[in-house]
């Protein structure tokens, strides 16, 4: 064990310390070590705090069991009167022999208009949303000159941040109208065989123009979190693919997109999630009527309309509970929906933090 | 290969390549047109509606034409204000359980993606739970429940707020280096306060404009408030009656016979959207030039 | 004035990894004592363990006796307290970004609760005087932020902050390794003046810096303290042959 030390003079002379700051510097310096002394150890401040922050954590616990609880304590009237049977079948009328999805009146309620009307609109909107997202992200991350990345995804990111109700308004008073004059009778007279598209609804609502509007409002999604997933993918996949003498394009298909696939299913997912789930645009061009038709072009009724639509008049309890539980249907379903996404995502980008909705 | 096999194989494959590239830019173009397309449509017909009556008048008697959105937009204020009360502070201190407390641990894990896929849940499921919570229940000695009120949808678009606000809130904390944390601690300042006055100060540009931009997203929906606050025709600012407010007023105006009250839909569409530009527009400010690094 | 440090049997653990095995030493007060060893062999984990700093890592752990002045600081006080009398500086220069130069110094005893603006003002002074920094820096203490100062400004202002709640001992954790040597030489006259009141504990990379600044050294290998001697021995006349090595440069 080493001994206690020497106190050896340095080379160099210290030095000399201004004596006036040493000497005024005792009496003060023992005040503040007094008062320092004096304070606690805060255990208590700090046990308070962190029960206090943990709390507001699982608020988000608390927050999804009390929407559950809610949608089922009122739902409760419904199906104790239907059951499952609300989801797939319906009363059929004594007159016509047609069935009767949704009588207020009489007190029957079935969801499948609904259910149909939400799976048409979502998948139409899909069908010509994902293509051009992937397409644009493609362009952003890999065909964009430098200077126009940053105000082109800054647009796109503003697409995402517009308000349901504003698109509605735009699609009511612009879409709708061009649908009408132009595009659906066009659609009638080339593929009117298919039996896809009827001239039986003049009025450009519908199943198609609910379609139109919803691929408006999720390809920014798909198309930010596609970006996302391939900007993830190392530059060593793209070189290795180029230096086999790759074309571009072949080089984004086997270096990119087959890297990034799983990230971008989830992207799609994502974007179907909110497609099923979005009401007011699709309540202002659906149509509101809650009939099932195969025509694209004829008028139908999403989920999430009907609710919108009825909710604040509903005429009876019964009425009330048979929306409740479409609300309680389109909950579950979207929570599934976006679990499957957002482990997808997470899958490819590994907890890089997911954009703001 | 033979070499003429060879070059019709190349001369394929270039092709695919081009027609790709245009195939991007024509999908890119088709996006950035619908944007320009409804921003021009929303100044051209906004802007012209946009007077004083707007800003002054409430809504005309029904079968009349003319009126405002003042209420609207006072009525979008409190709503705001009751959903901020609600969201921002717990928002706030979960996200700060999330970076400060649970780094790493299971429980935070889950609570990070529960708040993901709660950010996802329509928004009119927030609608009718607040209806159910609030306005359905008929209890006569508890003063706010029973009927439509400004309360329940304040309830609503709070609970909305509160993943967001979470979730950017524990970004924006995860951002501050750990050498401001250690300095902190190693004065013997306690947790609590080094949390407060240090890390949440440091990062208290980000953690602001997180909070802007959950405003600016509940500012806009119109679906939680259709059977909560209601909407009203008249000036009202008490939380225990229904209230208007501005998307529900630009929904109202739509669907009115009036021209001119058609054109005010716009107008409110163009302040609504405005409100929305700036947020968003000072999120990527303030994220991207690292402001919150002290660099003030 | 400064207390002196003793060491019983310090063990430490990060998560598996025994990173300090049976560490024994008695620090003097009013001196610097420097600790020098190759990269990974402890010397910052054992100063982190003297306040209690290695335990912000929820993996890490000790056991022994820390000694400081007459206070046992495993057995008889919580982090908090000790930290307040152990003051510490980083070898990154980590001044709070939002805050002025004044905020900064009076950072320890505002956010403790010290309200008293008088005397806060004096303290500011005097710490700053203290560190060499007041005359670079007294018109600007409230104008300027902390990080708007240079890399060796910025450390002294790191020193000056924790001098300001008056500890009695100051730990350096390479505090120059940062800093370009003008900055280096400033900060190392400083230690030779703050000895007379501080006990002072300075790790360092740089065997050259030891032998101008401390009276005593501790050689620290793999986790274990191989020699601790006065500075000269140490480095003229090393009593283990690892240490001769390593102050040869054979290896490190």
């Amino acid at each position: 064990m080493p001994e206690i030390r020497i106190h050896n003079p340095q080379t160099e002379p210290a030095p000399e310390p201004e004596p006036a700051v040493v000497a005024a510097a005792a009496p003060e310096h023992s005040a503040i070590r007094r008062y320092l002394l004096a304070r606690g150890n805060s255990a208590v401040a700090d046990r308070v705090f962190k029960v206090l922050m943990l709390l507001c954590a699982l608020s988000i616990f608390v927050i999804v069991a009390l929407i559950a609880y809610q949608l089922i304590d009122k739902a409760q009237l419904n199906w104790t009167q239907s059951g499952l049977k609300f989801f797939y079948t319906a009363a059929k009328n004594p007159v016509t022999g047609q069935p009767q999805y949704w009588d207020p009146v009489n007190g029957n309620f079935s969801a499948i208009p609904f259910i149909y009307g939400t799976l048409v609109s979502s998948f139409l909107s899909l069908l010509f949303a994902v293509p051009l997202a992937i397409g644009v992200a493609i362009f952003l991350t890999e065909m964009c000159p430098r200077f126009l990345r940053g105000p082109l995804a800054f647009l796109t990111e503003l697409l995402a941040a517009i308000p349901s109700i504003i698109y509605g308004l735009w699609a009511v008073f612009v879409l709708v109208p061009l649908l009408r004059e132009y595009v659906n009778p066009a659609l009638v007279k080339t593929f009117g065989w298919s039996g896809l598209f009827t001239d039986e609804n003049p009025t450009g609502l519908g199943y198609f123009a609910a379609g139109i509007i919803l691929a408006i409002m999720i390809l920014p999604i798909i198309s930010s979190l596609t970006r996302e997933v391939m900007t993830a993918v190392p530059h060593s996949q793209r070189e290795a693919v180029l230096a086999l003498g790759a074309t571009r394009w072949e080089m984004i298909r086997m270096g990119v997109l087959r890297n990034a696939r799983i990230g971008i299913v989830g992207a799609v997912i994502l974007g179907l999630g909110r497609a099923l789930g979005e009401t007011m645009a699709v309540t202002m061009v659906i149509g509101n009527t809650p009939e099932v038709h195969k025509s694209l072009l004829a008028n139908g009724a999403s989920m999430a309309s009907v609710i919108a639509n009825e909710f604040a008049e509903a005429t009876s309890d019964l009425h009330r509970s048979a929306l409740v539980e479409i609300g309680l249907a389109l909950f579950v379903v979207t929570i599934i929906v976006n679990a499957i996404a957002q482990l997808l995502v997470w899958a490819v980008t590994r907890g890089t933090p997911s954009q703001a909705h | 290969m033979s070499t003429s096999a060879f070059e019709l194989r190349s001369k394929f494959r270039a092709l695919t390549d081009h027609t790709v590239t245009v195939l991007a830019v024509v999908a890119t173009i088709l996006v950035i047109v619908p944007l320009a397309v409804i921003f021009a449509e929303l100044i051209y017909k906004g802007l012209s509606s946009l007077n004083w009556d707007f800003f002054t008048k409430v809504p005309a008697p029904e079968g009349e034409t003319g009126g405002g959105m003042a209420n609207a937009i006072v009525g979008s204020a409190v709503l705001l204000g009751v959903a901020s009360v609600i969201g921002i502070p717990i928002g706030i201190g979960s996200g700060v359980y999330l970076a400060e407390f649970g780094r790493g641990t299971k429980l935070a894990n889950a609570v990070r993606f529960t708040a993901d896929v709660l950010n996802g849940v329509p928004s009119i499921v927030m609608g009718v739970t607040a209806y159910a919570l609030i306005v359905a229940p008929h209890i006569s000695w508890l003063p706010f429940l029973g009927h439509f009120s400004a309360l329940s949808g304040g309830v609503a678009l709070g609970i909305m707020m509160i993943p967001t606000v979470c979730r950017s809130t524990e970004e924006m904390l995860l951002m501050v280096p750990h050498a401001v944390r250690e300095a902190a601690l190693g004065l013997g300042v306690p947790n609590w306060r080094s949390v407060l006055s240090i890390t949440v100060k440091t990062a208290s540009p980000g953690i602001i404009t997180g909070c802007m931009l959950a405003f600016a997203r509940v500012a806009g929906e119109t679906a939680p408030l259709l059977f909560t606050a209601l909407g009203n025709q008249f000036w009202s600012t008490s939380l225990n009656e229904p209230i208007a407010a501005l998307p529900l007023q630009i929904f109202i105006y739509a669907n009115s016979p009036y021209e001119d009250q058609r054109r005010m839909a716009w107008a409110g569409a163009l302040v609504l959207i405005v409100l929305i530009v700036l947020a968003v527009s000072l999120v990527r400010y303030v994220t991207s030039r690292g402001v919150l690094k002290g660099n003030s | 004035m400064g207390v002196s440090i003793e060491v019983q049997n310090l063990n430490a653990w990060y998560g598996t990894n025994h990173t300090l095995q049976d560490i024994n030493l008695n620090i003097p007060a009013n001196h610097a004592t420097a600790l020098i060893g190759p990269s990974g062999c402890g010397k910052s984990t054992f100063v982190r363990c003297l306040n209690r700093m290695h335990e912000t890592n929820p993996i890490a752990r000790a056991t022994g006796t820390v000694r400081i002045g007459d206070l046992d600081i495993y057995a008889d006080a919580k982090p908090v307290e000790i930290r307040r009398r152990v003051g510490m500086v980083f070898q990154r220069p980590n001044p709070f970004p939002t805050m002025s130069i004044y905020d900064n110094v009076a950072a320890g005893l505002k956010l403790n609760g010290y309200s008293d603006h008088k005397h806060l003002d004096e303290i500011v002074e005097k710490s700053l005087k203290n560190s060499a920094l007041w005359d670079e820096v007294k018109d600007d203490l409230r104008k300027k932020s902390g990080a708007s100062l240079s890399g060796g400004q910025q450390q002294r202002l790191c020193i000056a902050r924790a001098l300001a709640v008056d500890p009695e001992v100051l730990l350096m954790d390479e505090p120059c390794s940062a800093l370009d040597p003008v900055s280096t030489s400033k900060i190392e006259d400083l230690i030779f003046q703050l000895k007379a009141q501080y006990t002072i504990v300075i790790v360092t990379h740089n065997m050259q810096q030891a032998a101008r600044v401390a009276e005593n050294t501790g050689f620290f290998l793999n986790g274990r303290m191989v020699e601790y001697d006065a500075t000269h021995k140490i480095f003229t006349n090393p009593s283990d042959k690892r240490t001769e090595d390593y102050i040869t440069g054979r290896f490190g």
